[in-house]
């Protein structure tokens, strides 16, 4: 009974796993990954990083309001809920955000890249990985004390 | 095959194709497009005595998401090691400029530059401060706004909700900042 409860899991997960190797291959072949990239980026040297992200956001906007607009249902078979899942009073939002971009500007990483800077086998992205665990359990230390 | 193996994929390929994340994966669960959660159910996996904000179950929040990060992985090394991924990055004249100007050596250009990422780097102060450090901003940065690139630029901005374009204008600001004030002191 285990067994087959963990086959179900397993089989519940697999479409996770491939719609995430699709993106580690497009975050690979775009350079997305890359920290030449995010130098080029925030220098405004080139299109490319904007071009992406813009694009990108204009699709999956009208991807969630056709879902919204048509109430659709996943697969599970509940019906779609897309809701800010983060509450705070936009302290969290500026502070943390302008931290994060901190990190993002030097690493030249965010967490995404991370994952697939380690397939793509480089070593240094070990430490970032690392590092990023210890910040992010910094802050579940330091939260109650933290604006929100 | 040519295009597959083209380097870069245009933006216009990539980018739409990051955007439709958003919809397939709110369809195939109803789950949000989003990836530093990761860091947050890695910490409540491994960690034995644990603060409030790690006390929860991991599995059931967490194991799709922890599931996509590994495909993430996969992916780079399907695309590494066969559609001629991460081998040569070609940007801008000006960045090119800039950062050779600062103490990079531009003549050949890979994912992440050594001065900063060598094993050998990362004991010196460039490397530090933006391996070690930056990735601490980053893992710290991402809990604190409740989400990072995928979470709140892809996201939250595919919903119009303005407390991720607070978060996104602040992602610049400090990108920015990391980018023209402190990476230059850091290769003086």
């Amino acid at each position: 009974m285990t067994s087959r409860t963990s086959l179900n899991s397993l089989g519940r997960l697999l479409p996770y796993f491939l719609v995430g190797i699709g993106f580690g291959i497009v975050a690979t072949k775009s350079q997305i990954i890359s920290w030449f990239r995010m130098q080029e980026m925030f220098r405004f040297h080139s299109f490319h990083m904007y071009g992406i992200i813009m694009s990108a956001i204009v699709v999956g906007a009208i991807s969630v309001w056709l879902i919204k607009r048509f109430q659709l249902r996943h697969l599970g078979g509940e019906t779609i809920n897309v809701s800010p899942r983060v509450q705070g009073a936009g302290y969290r939002f500026g502070i943390g955000g302008s931290i994060f971009g901190l990190g993002w500007g030097l690493a030249g990483a965010c967490p995404g890249p991370i994952f697939a800077l380690l397939g793509n086998g480089v070593a240094g992205a070990v430490v970032l990985l690392l590092s990023a665990l210890l910040g992010t359990w910094s802050y579940a230390v330091l939260r109650p004390f933290l604006p929100h | 095959m040519q295009i597959l193996l083209r380097e870069p994929w245009p933006w216009y390929v990539a980018g739409p194709l990051i955007g439709l994340l958003v919809p397939t994966l709110l369809l195939i669960g109803g789950k949000q497009f989003g990836i530093s959660s990761n860091l947050r159910h890695i910490c409540s996996a491994v960690l034995p005595k644990k603060p409030d904000f790690l006390h929860y179950d991991w599995r059931a929040v967490g194991s799709w998401n922890l599931v996509f990060a590994v495909g993430i992985f996969s992916g780079g090394f399907l695309a590494s090691q066969w559609l001629g991924g991460g081998t040569s990055v070609q940007v801008a004249d000006a960045t090119e400029q800039a950062l050779a100007g600062i103490g990079f050596d531009m003549t050949s250009v890979g994912l992440v530059p050594s001065e900063l990422f060598s094993l050998g780097s990362l004991v010196t102060v460039p490397g530090f401060v933006a391996v070690v450090i930056g990735g601490f901003l980053v893992g710290f940065g991402a809990r604190y706004a409740g989400g990072c690139t995928s979470g709140h630029a892809i996201s939250g901005l595919s919903d119009l909700q303005p407390t991720s374009l607070l978060a996104v204008v602040g992602f610049f600001a400090g990108g920015l900042f990391a980018t023209h004030v402190i990476l230059p002191l850091l290769m003086f």
